[in-house]
């Protein structure tokens, strides 16, 4: 019989803006200069410009085959040899929070699953304000995620563009400034988008200060071995504010030091009061996780586990983290090399103070422009590179084209 | 303050199961697939499509797009709706690759709730069956709704859908309102309505404005066949609804733990549906920025290859028949047995579940005394039945019923 036709539904929908980061590799795909380059999403790329699959993943993907296991749902929380690992890695197996057993670490969807996670928490339980202060500038998509959430966003100063670096005297102003118990987030490490970190000096003060604003501190660290190349290292300033006495929040992510991007390998973690706490956190954040996808996926936590738990594969790891790490600094001293090859008279330090996987060169929107247009050099508007996407074969040419536009 | 919440009740009688040390415990709680053996099964076309992927040098573990793997959203999207589906060719089809059916559900939910009959509109009710799965109340719930409503779905008198109930539900609900619909192996009771009902509910639905959420978790495990488990998702389409599908390929793929789903969405033309999945990316980017790749590929892999999707579709139906051997057996026993009730809502329920119709206090002597678990609700998961417990597990049901009012 006859279908009559009816209004859509949807003719209201507006249509969405292409995502800042993710939108740079589409319109990268669709450039045909054969020069171009990608240093837009921070992804690791090997000094072919090849994606980069870690020895240790393969091998322990082997492993995981021989075993034979089923495909038996995980708990709501996740593989729990998983979370274990994961938040030994970030605390350090000895760390007196663990022996208490007064934290809880659910596995999650990823960086930004865990980082939604806690935002849901936080709007849910979070006693205090509703106010979350990232640093400014912070990863664009940590604004859209606590916003979703029901959490409000406010800004700490961070990034001083006269310096190209850390904002140190800023930043004390204005957290001394935040009203008690709201939400302080911090990059554990090589900070996304600029690079810059504080200098553990500069962390104690701010570790101190924090203390004194009685503020709840949500660590991002999707960058543990990445930064210095050391693992340690890296969760110094997290591990220092545990043992200042913060109860912190912690998001972590495999993405990027195991390579795993697409298989979504997180960990969430809240530091508690004590056990029991700790148990009823549990229970909530199950309830949280239940209505969003269930339970998470094996795949990429059994290669995490696997690893970690390993001696031969942690270690491997270990040297492979380090590896990558050491590629990306030599990168940055190429590109100064190339840069003041090409007679920049720029003071271009900044590049090779600023640490992990992006550098913020300081280039304005215009001169973004004139890269992308002119050399096909696709980047993120606030002149956030990828340095990962830079290898010995296109460095010099980045340096031409950078010179080109600051000159 | 964050006080204890309480467990997920399918997850603790999984765990009470297994704490239990007596020998002939059987577990019917959780909705997992078990052989006759009691075990979990991998696919044998899973276990092929894994060798391939891990032998597979070419491939890395980058980040798929935020919507997912293109070939296994347009894969599962024909899955659902015909290899000769119209609304596909007319390019008016689109998925969001999902973490499993309750991602896929989620994902539709927060977009119904920002887009759906206004903008932010959490008051438009949202309609889930009575009784559904637990978490369409939180799904919903959290994502904004305020107003979640039952409709009559079982009656528990005659052991069967409540159709007048149902329709009357319809006609009653104010227009706009979301009906979250199970396209086949309704769970918790495995009874759907036949085709001359859903002709009668999508009448209703049509006139009324209602709009059309189907939750599809068990295709081709209900009855062994993809296409009549989609029947009803496809008569719908052919009707011009604008409407979402949660689609799982955890059960008909035993791809529990890799969280695989797709949300197909089907719109009226091209520019809406790219609006749509614009929105849609914004929703996801937030939640857990893009899908997990390593299940999409198994999937993808296996639907896109025609002798591995008939393999696929032999390990379907091999499951499906499980399940049937199981209904027809323990009706067949408990008939047997002069078990006081009728018992043909046994094998009349299709999917892996059965409302037994025993009652709480029933249920409840069904795991104190016989160490059979299953939920208070009455539900149990044919799946775990075997050829060697059937016959406890009919005793213990005849126990019950004639012990215990």
């Amino acid at each position: 019989y006859f279908v009559s036709v009816t209004v859509s539904w949807w003719g209201g929908v507006q249509m969405g803006p292409p995502d800042p980061i993710l939108g740079v590799t589409e319109a990268f795909k669709k450039d045909t200069n054969p020069k171009k380059m990608n240093l837009g999403v921070g992804a690791y790329r090997d000094d072919q410009g090849k994606p980069f699959v870690l020895s240790c993943v393969r091998k322990a993907e082997a492993l995981i085959a021989a075993k034979q296991l089923d495909k038996e749902y995980l708990p709501i929380g996740g593989l729990g040899e998983f979370s274990k690992a994961c938040a030994q890695l970030a605390l350090g197996s000895d760390n007196e929070v663990l022996k208490t057993g007064r934290s809880i670490t659910v596995q999650t969807i990823s960086g930004t699953g865990s980082l939604r996670i806690g935002a849901n928490f936080l709007s849910r339980f979070h006693g205090g304000p509703r106010d979350v202060y990232l640093p400014k500038p912070s990863w664009g998509n940590h604004t859209p995620i606590f916003r979703d959430a029901g959490m409000q966003l406010k800004a700490y100063r961070y990034y001083d563009p006269s310096t190209c670096g850390f904002d140190f005297k800023g930043a004390l102003e204005d957290i001394s400034k935040i009203p008690e118990q709201s939400v302080i987030l911090l990059h554990a490490c090589a900070h996304n988008p600029t690079g810059v970190d504080p200098k553990p000096e500069q962390w104690k003060e701010i570790a101190e200060l924090v203390k004194n604003r009685n503020l709840l501190v949500f660590f991002d660290m999707a960058y543990q071995g990445f930064a210095s190349g050391d693992i340690d290292r890296d969760a110094w300033a997290v591990r220092h504010f545990i043992e200042q006495g913060h109860n912190i929040v912690l998001s972590q992510s495999f993405a990027k030091n195991m390579g795993l991007y697409g298989e979504r390998v997180g960990g969430f973690t809240v530091v508690c009061k004590d056990a029991d706490e700790a148990k009823r956190v549990e229970s909530q954040l199950k309830i949280l996780i239940r209505p969003i996808y269930s339970n998470p996926p094996m795949n990429g936590a059994r290669i995490a586990t696997t690893i970690l738990n390993t001696p031969e594969l942690r270690a491997l790891w270990l040297e492979e983290v380090h590896g990558m790490a050491n590629r990306i600094i030599k990168m940055r001293e190429q590109l100064v090399d190339g840069l003041k090859k090409e007679g920049s008279t720029h003071n271009w330090q900044h590049v090779i103070d600023q640490i992990g996987m992006f550098c913020f060169t300081g280039l304005k929107p215009e001169q973004v422009e004139r890269l992308t247009k002119e050399f096909s050099v696709y980047m993120t508007k606030d002149g956030r590179i990828s340095m990962a996407g830079v290898s010995s074969g296109n460095v010099a040419y980045l340096a031409h084209g950078i010179h080109a536009v600051t000159k | 303050m964050s006080p204890q919440a309480p467990p997920v009740a399918v997850f603790k009688l999984t765990a009470d199961f297994r704490e239990d040390s007596h020998p002939q415990k059987v577990n019917l709680g959780v909705g997992a697939y078990r052989t006759d053996d009691c075990q979990p099964w991998v696919l044998p076309v899973v276990k092929k499509v894994e060798k391939l992927i891990v032998e597979d040098s070419s491939l890395n573990h980058e980040y798929l797009p935020i919507l997912g793997l293109p070939e296994f959203r347009s894969a599962a999207s024909k899955v659902a709706l015909g290899d000769d589906s119209t609304a596909i060719k007319e390019n008016r089809v689109g998925g969001v690759q999902a973490l499993g059916g309750t991602g896929a559900l989620r994902v539709g939910a927060d977009f119904l709730r920002r887009w759906y009959n206004g903008t932010n509109n959490t008051a438009t009710p949202v309609y889930v069956s009575a009784p559904t799965w637990e978490n369409h109340n939180g799904v919903f719930a959290d994502a904004g709704f305020k107003d979640i409503r039952p409709y009559h779905y079982w009656d528990a008198a005659k052991r069967g859908l409540d159709l007048d109930g149902l329709l009357d539900d319809l006609e009653k609900a104010p227009e706009r309102s979301i009906f979250v619909l199970h396209a086949c192996a309704h769970n918790p009771t495995g009874t759907d309505p036949t085709q001359e009902e859903w002709k009668k509910i999508a009448e209703i639905m049509k006139r009324r404005n209602l709009f059309v959420f189907f939750d599809s978790a068990y295709q081709g495990f209900a009855s062994g066949s993809l296409d009549k488990d989609a029947w009803a998702i496809r008569f719908f389409v052919s009707e011009g609804f604008e409407l979402f599908v949660a689609q799982s390929f955890s059960k008909n793929f035993g791809l529990y733990n890799e969280r695989v789903g797709n949300l197909t969405v089907v719109a009226q033309d091209n520019e809406n549906l790219t609006r749509i999945l614009s929105q849609m990316e914004k929703i996801v980017r937030t939640t857990w920025s893009n899908p997990p790749s390593q299940g999409a590929r198994i999937v993808s892999k296996t639907l896109n290859c025609p002798e591995l999707f008939s393999e696929w579709k032999g390990n379907v139906k091999t499951m499906a028949d499980r399940v049937l051997l199981m209904r027809d057996q323990l009706k067949t026993k408990l008939q047997d047995l002069g078990t006081p009730g009728t018992w043909d809502h046994i094998t009349q329920q299709i999917g892996m579940f059965s409302f037994t119709g025993l009652n709480p206090k029933q249920v409840e002597y069904m795991i104190k005394e016989k160490h059979v678990y299953l939920m208070a609700s009455g539900r149990i998961n044919m799946c775990g039945l075997t050829t060697k417990n059937i016959d406890y597990v009919a005793q213990s049901i005849h126990e019950a019923v004639t012990k215990v009012q």
